[in-house]
């Protein structure tokens, strides 16, 4: 069984789209990066930013997350680290067993540099 | 084989998705994930059935009109689709009525030639020639109203909103499109608690969406919160006063920013006093509509405070 199916597939994804978005527009430290970019596409993003974070289906390419977020200017490890810190405690908040959590880090985690543009 | 049609021309989906069916054939129809997620490759079918899966994800606003994603969807019979954006209906109209609601706001009623079909508050292309169009917000509701109705608010210099108020008259036959827009009411949840803010004209599709939600015996709170810079901005006071009366569920309140607020309205930026009354939104329907930068934040906020993405409709005006 997949990391995702593990989790619960899409109800769950459905389920952590507004919890994590919520985290993300208030860090101070990302929030900026979302300012002003029209709520209803982005709730279509941060469904697709999650279920491929949890290994679900999805035909993303790295290239696809170096083009995606090359416009983000001045993006750095320390905005990864946030989103990541966001995606965690979004998955906790929702009881999702640790070792799952841990999983579905190393697959966010496996973006770095692509979305960082290295 | 099932076919799709698009743009006039007719394809071989040969097992292929919408989207890899016509952008095989050159078409150029946007997207991104391929995979049903991001939503840029929503289509409209105008004819033919949709597989469920192609609908996945989208609002139920969004289903009940035949929208889908270009590339999960795998037709099984033939399909006709438009982009979302285009491909709506066009139809005349004759002008019955125009009033002034207050001094910078018209009050237009439209008698269309052929029936009409239309959920309260969505928005219809009103055409002052073949290439100058704008949209405007259905105020009407089906079973209530017999004509359309809109509001029009004046834009200094506004070439559409200026010749309206300059020189539309009853009895004047004009061209309209289909209603569209997924900022409408659904039965089904009638327990829940809806909050709708507009400034200026944006209280035309809250006004059908209210008096809609009321004629299906809506349970839960229907709270408006309608604003202006001072009360002459605002309009249908007296109206939605009684309308308050009559439903417990139902309550408004006028608010101004400018100035001080005469007994029984409130003072402030429309979104503050609709977020200080309630401030935990989670479980809400939101409603959000009129000028832009209002609609923005109101959206942003109003998710801060609790309601779910999925539940919250907007129009900005512009
Ligand atoms: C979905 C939707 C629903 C709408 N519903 C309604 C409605 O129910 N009632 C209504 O009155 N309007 C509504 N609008 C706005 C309407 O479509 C027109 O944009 C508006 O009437 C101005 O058109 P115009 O031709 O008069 O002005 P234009 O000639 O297009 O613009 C003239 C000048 O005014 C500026 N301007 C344009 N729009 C605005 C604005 N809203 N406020 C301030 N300045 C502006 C322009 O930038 C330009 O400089 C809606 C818009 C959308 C997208
Ligand atoms: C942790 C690894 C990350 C992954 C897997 C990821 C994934 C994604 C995906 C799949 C999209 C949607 C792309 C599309 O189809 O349009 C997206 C969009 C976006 N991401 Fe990320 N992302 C990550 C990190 C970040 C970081 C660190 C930031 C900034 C703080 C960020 C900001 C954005 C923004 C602003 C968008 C929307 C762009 C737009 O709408 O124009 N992402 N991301
Ligand atoms: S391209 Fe992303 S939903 Fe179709």
């Amino acid at each position: 069984m997949s990391l995702y199916d593990e989790i619960g597939g899409e109800a769950a994804i459905n389920a952590a789209v507004d919890v994590f978005y919520r985290k993300v527009l208030k860090d101070d430290r990302i929030k900026h990066y979302f300012d002003g970019l029209d709520m209803v596409k982005q709730a279509a993003k941060q469904k697709a930013f999650l279920t491929l974070a949890l290994g679900g289906p999805n035909n993303y390419t790295g290239e696809d997350m170096r083009k995606g977020h090359a416009h983000l200017k001045g993006l750095n490890d320390s905005h990864f680290d946030a989103v990541m810190e966001n995606l965690g405690a979004t998955l906790t908040e929702l009881n999702v067993p640790g070792h799952l959590i841990a999983q579905a880090a190393a697959i966010a985690e496996s973006t770095r540099k692509d979305v960082l543009n290295r | 084989m099932p076919k799709v049609v698009y743009g006039g021309q007719s394809y071989e989906s040969a097992g292929k998705s919408v989207l890899e069916c016509l952008t095989a054939q050159g078409v150029s129809i946007p997207s991104s994930c391929h995979s049903g997620l991001c939503q840029t490759c929503m289509m409209r079918a105008v004819s033919g059935a949709v597989p469920a899966k192609a609908q996945a994800g989208l609002k139920d606003a969004l289903v009940a009109q035949n929208y889908f994603l270009a590339c999960t969807c795998y037709p099984e019979q033939d399909i006709e689709a438009v982009l979302a954006a285009d491909g709506l209906d066009k139809q005349q109209a004759m002008v019955t009525k125009v009033e002034y609601l207050n001094a910078d706001i018209l009050g237009i009623r439209l008698k269309p030639s052929q029936p009409f079909e239309y959920r309260a508050g969505q928005f219809i292309n009103f055409f002052k020639d073949a290439d100058t169009v704008r949209c405007y917000s259905l105020a009407s509701v089906p079973g209530i109203d017999d004509e359309l109705s809109l509001h029009v608010r004046k834009v200094p210099g506004g070439q559409v909103s200026g010749w309206m108020f300059e020189s539309l008259k009853a009895g004047d036959a004009i061209t309209i499109s289909e209603a569209a827009g997924d900022c409408f009411y659904l039965a089904g949840k009638p327990e829940q608690n809806i909050l709708l803010v507009g400034t200026g004209s944006g209280l035309a599709p809250l006004y059908g969406i209210i008096r809609d939600a009321l004629r299906n015996g809506h349970k839960g709170k229907i709270s408006l919160y309608h604003g202006s810079y001072n009360t002459e901005g605002l309009y249908l006071v007296d109206e939605l006063r009684k309308l308050a009366q009559a439903h417990a569920n139902f309550s408004y309140v006028p608010c101004v920013s400018e100035g001080a607020a005469p007994q029984g309205y409130a003072y402030g930026m429309v979104l503050d006093v609709a977020l200080e009354g309630h401030p935990d939104l989670s479980g809400w329907r939101v409603f959000l509509c009129g000028n832009p930068d209002m609609v923005k934040a109101a959206q942003q906020q109003t998710f801060l405070a609790g309601a779910s993405m999925g539940e919250i409709f907007a129009d900005p005006f512009g």
